[in-house]
This record gives C-alpha cells, structure tokens and sequence, in this order.
C-alpha cells in the first residue's frame, strides 16, 4: 500500500476503546473555538447596556448568580431574555440557512430569499392585526405560515425532483406574494396593530420576555442535535441526487426530514424575534469561507449566525445615541452586500445563481 | 481499534461477484415508455458495454439497474432478490453507479470527494475505520491520483476531474461497477486513459463493470460483452467480433460501414462511410 502524505487540514482519528474514528478538520475546530469565545463576549456586552449600565465583570458575576442581588435581578429578569433571544435566534437562523444552502447546492436558496421567513411573517401578521390566533399563538402561527409556504415552494417548483434553480425562481415569487399579503394587512389594520406588526416585520429583540426565550429554547433542544445529526447526509446529498442515492442515501426521505427541520428553526426563530433579515442567508457563507470547508459547516454556521445577529443587536443600540434601531435593519444593512457578492460571484462563475 | 473493523472490500478479490440480471423490463419516464420488455444477464466478473444510438435508452437501462429508477413492470434481481427489496445501504455495498456528467461542490478536495464513497461502510460514531483509510488510499493510488489528493475537484482537468469520481465509485469498494458514459467530454488520450483504468479494476479486482459508451471501436477493445440497444429492445448482445458487424451496425446505427480488424487490439473497427464516401475508395491520383 503506498502511504498518502499528511495532508493539510484533515486530522484523521480512531479510538480503540469506543470504536469511534472520524476526521477532525483543525482550522474548522479553531473556528467553532473562536466564535464561541466571541458570541460570549458580544452576549455579555449586550447584557452590560441598559439604562442603568453594569460592568462587564459585574455581568459575567450575575449570569453565574453570584455578586449584588439587585444586579442579578436586573440581569435575569430584564437583560437575559433579549440577549438570549438574540443568541438562540442567530444560532437557528444560521443551522437553517446552512441546511437549506446545502441540500439545494445553491447559497441564494436560503430560508429567507425562499420566502420562508416570509411565510411565517405573513401568519403571524394575520393574527397581529385580525386579532385571532387560532389558539396557536405566535409560536404556533409562525410555524404554520412558514411550513405552508415550504410545501408550496416545493410542490411549485417539483417537476420530477426539485432543482436548486426551480426552487429559487419559486421561492422568490412566493416570498413576493407573501410580502403582498403582509402589506395588505398592515395597511387594512388597525393603528396600534399595524403598528405592533411592523415593529415585529423589521425584526426586534426588544421587549423579549422569558416565556419566548423558553419556546425558543425548547424547540431548539430538539431541532439542533437532530440537525447536527444529519451533516454526513447533507454532505452525501451535496453530490447530487444520484450520486447520493448510489451511496445508499435514501434521499427523499433525508430531504423531506432536512426541509421540515430548516421550517422549523426559521419558524419558531421567526415568531421570537420576527424575520431578522438576511442571517440564514449570509452567515453560513461567512462560515464556509472561514472554515475553508467546500460546504457550509453546520454548527460554525449556527455560531456565526448567533454572532451576526448578537453584534448587529449592539450596533443598533449603540450606533445612533438616543435612539434604538430594530436589530433586522443592521442585519440588512450588512446581509446586502453579502448577496451582492453572491450574486456577482455566481455569475462569474456560470452556475446560474 | 482494526479488529473491530470490518473486512476492507476493495482488497478482496472474489471469483464469484453478485448476479445481476433484469427480466421482462419496462421502464418509462411520465409516460414515455423509454425500454419495453427486456430481459438481460449481465456477465459476472467481466466488462460489459451497452451501445445504441442517442435516446434508445441505454442510460435509462443503467439507471435502472442501480435502482435510480423503478421499473414500470419486470424486475431487477441482484443474486436472485427484487432490486427494490434490497435495502438500500446493503445495496450500495454491492453496487456502486457513476452518472453522466456529475458535478463536484465547489472546493471540495479529491480526498474529501474519494472518502465520500465510504459512507455506505460508515456510521456515525464511525467515520474513518482502518478500512475506509485502506480503501481510500488504494483507489487513489489505482486512479494515479494520490498526488492531487489534497486539490480542489473543480481545479482540475477533465480528465484528473473524472479519474477523482472513479476513485470515489472504487473506494465504495462494490464488486458491481455501473458507469455512465465515463468518456464524456474527455479528450481521446484521456478517454483511453480512464478505460485502460477500468480495464485494470476489472483484472486486478473482478470487479464486474457495465458501463455506456459511445464509441464503437471502444467498447469492442474494452468490453468482453456487448450489448446493442435499439429504441428500447437489445438488438444484439454477445462478444464483441460476434455483435458488432456491418449489419449489426446498420440496423442499430442506420448508418452504412465496414468493419474490419483492429490492427492493435485484434477486434472488431468499425468505419462508418455516410453519404459523401463510399466503400471502394477513388484511386489516389
């Protein structure tokens, strides 16, 4: 056998004991490494901004439950649940976007260029402003607005399969009527429902409580590690339909799977902090091109997405003094030239988008 | 720990590889009936060429052998089983497939793209046995590609590009071997390339290969059994010097030739004459 020099970036390893043995990638371990330090550092710089300011080192002593009780007090009660809504929001945002641009082999197919957040915006402002739920509360209204419109992006663009491309083409026209529909009932309702709906569409972590931080969280337990879970599916999928097939990949199944858990995170995402633009679409690039991976790697992306939208929450305080910005108009600001760049990029090289 | 792997599959010559065979085959796509009621047993152990001209459904036979498309009615048995009641990660130790054309993401590397083709042997807590690393090193050594194990796929020339996807289908390490069209768009030093290649799996492993070609003249080097399809129905199978003949390859191909003798390899070389040319030449002036 001829040995095959080390290579670079691929760390392969075996235990003996557990017969666990993968291949560890250094630089992407490095990179999880790092954003997690820094999602901790912009989490708790976030939680040190409020009227009544706290020092850093005072935050890191409150969130352990040590140090002055009214402290503690403010930073449980009052600071956590948006820096925690930001932080699971970022994470969900990012594993979907990071899903759904894998399984379609294009990065324009993200939740929220498919209409997806859309969807679920439209559900939701329905029940703002015609003032009933079903009993399904925000949470649920999310949910179901944005799986609605999952399976009629996918029934749409189904034509013996669906292709990256179709799903786009469909995804965009959706995501406008969605939008249509949306400004429909802003304009009808009423003032102060209006009101409270647009403040939502543009995306708000102001004013979370801990009751969203614990649905979020919740569906979070279960979504995450059965996503994480299908990465070596994902990666196996990214080859096409047949070559995966031809790998034993049963690939309407894995793909049904992978679109409900993308719906799910962008949805209940979408009813705690509203469509937060543009995260599910830029930060699984970002973390591609840091990892230096060929596929937008699962958890750095959920990191990155947590760090984009944690670090936009602190620009839109901060950027304009007296004045707070809804954290979806940072992340657009930002998330534009990222699809500019996307675009230009996959015109260049001739792959249609 | 090595014990606990299984057995490495690409390493393990066997005389005797699967059977695969088709009996009374439909096959359609929406409505189209593309293959009508078509029986078919490929020859174990050796390479087998399916020809035919554009759209007689060579491809679509392919895909339906490795189970890329149901049957409409018939059935395809691998050593006697119902392909569709094979379970599907059984199948793809027992039968790998390389489409037509396929496309690498981009970025991927060759070894990231040949360690792909062990997932039908992997499971999650187990990524990277002994066995995959066995397997993985030797089809890129089989492919001449050990050297370019750490380039991107899509950097690469059209010939390394195809040799990189063989490596994967080889390091799946199935003693059944399906290739569609594997000389697409190659330049003809590279198409004899990747055929020499096959051939070379085929000796060294057994490793029963069917693949589609469009060349005539390679398939009757490169095959020991030669199918010929016309819209949909085999119209001839066999060895190469019984199969493809003058007549053989006017009713197939509609076109006029003469077949002599491969002055290098001894088989049948088929020249075409079209409308413009005709058999005895014009003395040369």
């Amino acid at each position: 056998m001829t040995a095959l020099a080390p290579l670079r970036g691929r760390r392969p390893f075996r235990l003996a004991a557990p017969p666990v043995s993968g291949v560890l990638r250094p630089r992407l371990v490095a990179l999880c490494a790092a954003l997690v330090a820094a999602v901790f550092l912009l989490f708790c710089w976030g939680v040190t901004l409020g009227d009544y300011p706290i020092g850093f080192t005072d935050v890191v002593k409150a969130l352990t439950g040590a140090g002055d009780p009214g402290t503690v007090l403010v930073v449980r009660e009052l600071r956590l649940p948006r820096a925690l809504v930001g932080l699971l929001v970022g994470i969900a945002f990012g594993i979907s976007g990071a899903l759904y641009q894998t399984m379609t082999r294009n990065p324009l197919a993200s939740p929220d260029m498919i209409g997806l957040t859309e969807g679920a915006g439209t559900a939701v402002v329905a029940g703002i402003v015609l003032g009933w739920d079903g009993g399904l509360g925000t949470q649920g209204l999310g949910l179901l607005g944005a799986l609605v419109t999952a399976l009629l992006v996918y029934a749409l663009a189904w034509k013996g399969g669906a292709t990256g491309y179709r799903i786009i083409l469909v995804g965009i026209g959706v995501s406008w009527m969605c939008t249509s529909a949306t400004d429909y009932l802003v304009a009808r309702g009423e003032r102060f429902e209006a009101q409270a709906a647009l403040g939502w569409l543009v995306g708000n972590l102001n004013g979370r409580t801990w009751d969203q931080v614990t649905q979020l969280a919740v569906a979070m337990a279960v979504l995450v590690p059965l996503a994480l879970g299908m990465g070596r599916r994902l990666r196996i999928l990214q080859l096409g339909d047949d070559v995966a097939a031809g790998l034993g990949t049963p690939v309407q199944p894995v793909r049904l799977a992978l679109l409900l858990l993308g719906v799910g995170l962008i949805a209940f995402g979408t009813a705690a902090a509203g469509p937060v633009a543009f995260v599910a679409l830029a930060a699984p690039q970002i973390a591609q091109r840091m990892a230096g991976t060929a596929w937008p790697p699962l958890a750095a992306s959920g990191l990155t997405g947590a760090l984009v939208v944690l670090g936009s929450d602190l620009i839109a305080r901060e950027a304009i003094p007296g004045t707070e910005l809804p954290v979806g108009i940072v992340t657009g600001v930002i998330g534009a030239p990222v699809l500019l760049w996307l675009l230009i990029r996959a015109n260049r090289a001739g792959s249609g988008g | 720990m090595a014990t606990t792997d299984p057995a490495p599959t690409t390493a393990a010559p066997t005389a005797t590889g699967p059977d695969l065979r088709a009996r009374g085959l439909h096959l359609a796509y929406d409505n189209r009936l593309v293959v009508e009621d078509l029986d078919l047993v490929i020859p174990t152990g050796r390479i087998t060429a399916i020809v035919g001209a554009n759209a007689c459904g060579k491809s679509t036979l392919l895909r339906a052998l490795a189970r890329l498309l149901a049957p409409r009615e018939g059935v395809v048995e691998l050593d006697g089983r119902a392909l569709r009641s094979v379970p599907t990660r059984e199948l793809a130790q027992q039968l790998g497939i390389l489409p037509q054309t396929p496309v690498a993401p981009e970025g991927l590397t060759v070894i990231d793209l040949v360690s792909r083709g062990r997932s039908p042997h992997q499971t999650w807590w187990r990524q990277w046995s002994k066995a995959d690393e066995l397997a993985v090193h030797e089809a890129l050594a089989a492919t001449g590609m050990a050297d370019l194990a750490d380039r991107p796929v899509d950097e690469l020339s059209g010939g390394q590009r195809q040799r990189a996807w063989i490596a994967m289908a080889v390091a799946q390490g199935t003693p059944v071997l399906l290739l569609d069209e594997p000389t697409t768009y190659l330049d003809l030093a590279h198409q004899i390339d990747v055929l020499d290649l096959v051939t070379d799996l085929n000796r060294r492993e057994r490793r029963t290969v069917v693949m589609v070609l469009h060349d005539l003249n390679q398939a009757c080097r490169y095959a020991d059994h030669v199918i010929a399809m016309k819209a949909g129905r085999i119209a001839a199978e066999g060895p190469p010097d019984e199969v493809i003949t003058a007549e053989t390859v006017e009713d197939v191909f509609d076109l006029r030739c003469q077949v002599t003798t491969d002055p290098v390899s001894g088989t049948p070389l088929v020249i075409p004459m079209g409308r413009h040319h005709e058999a005895v030449p014009v003395a040369a002036e």
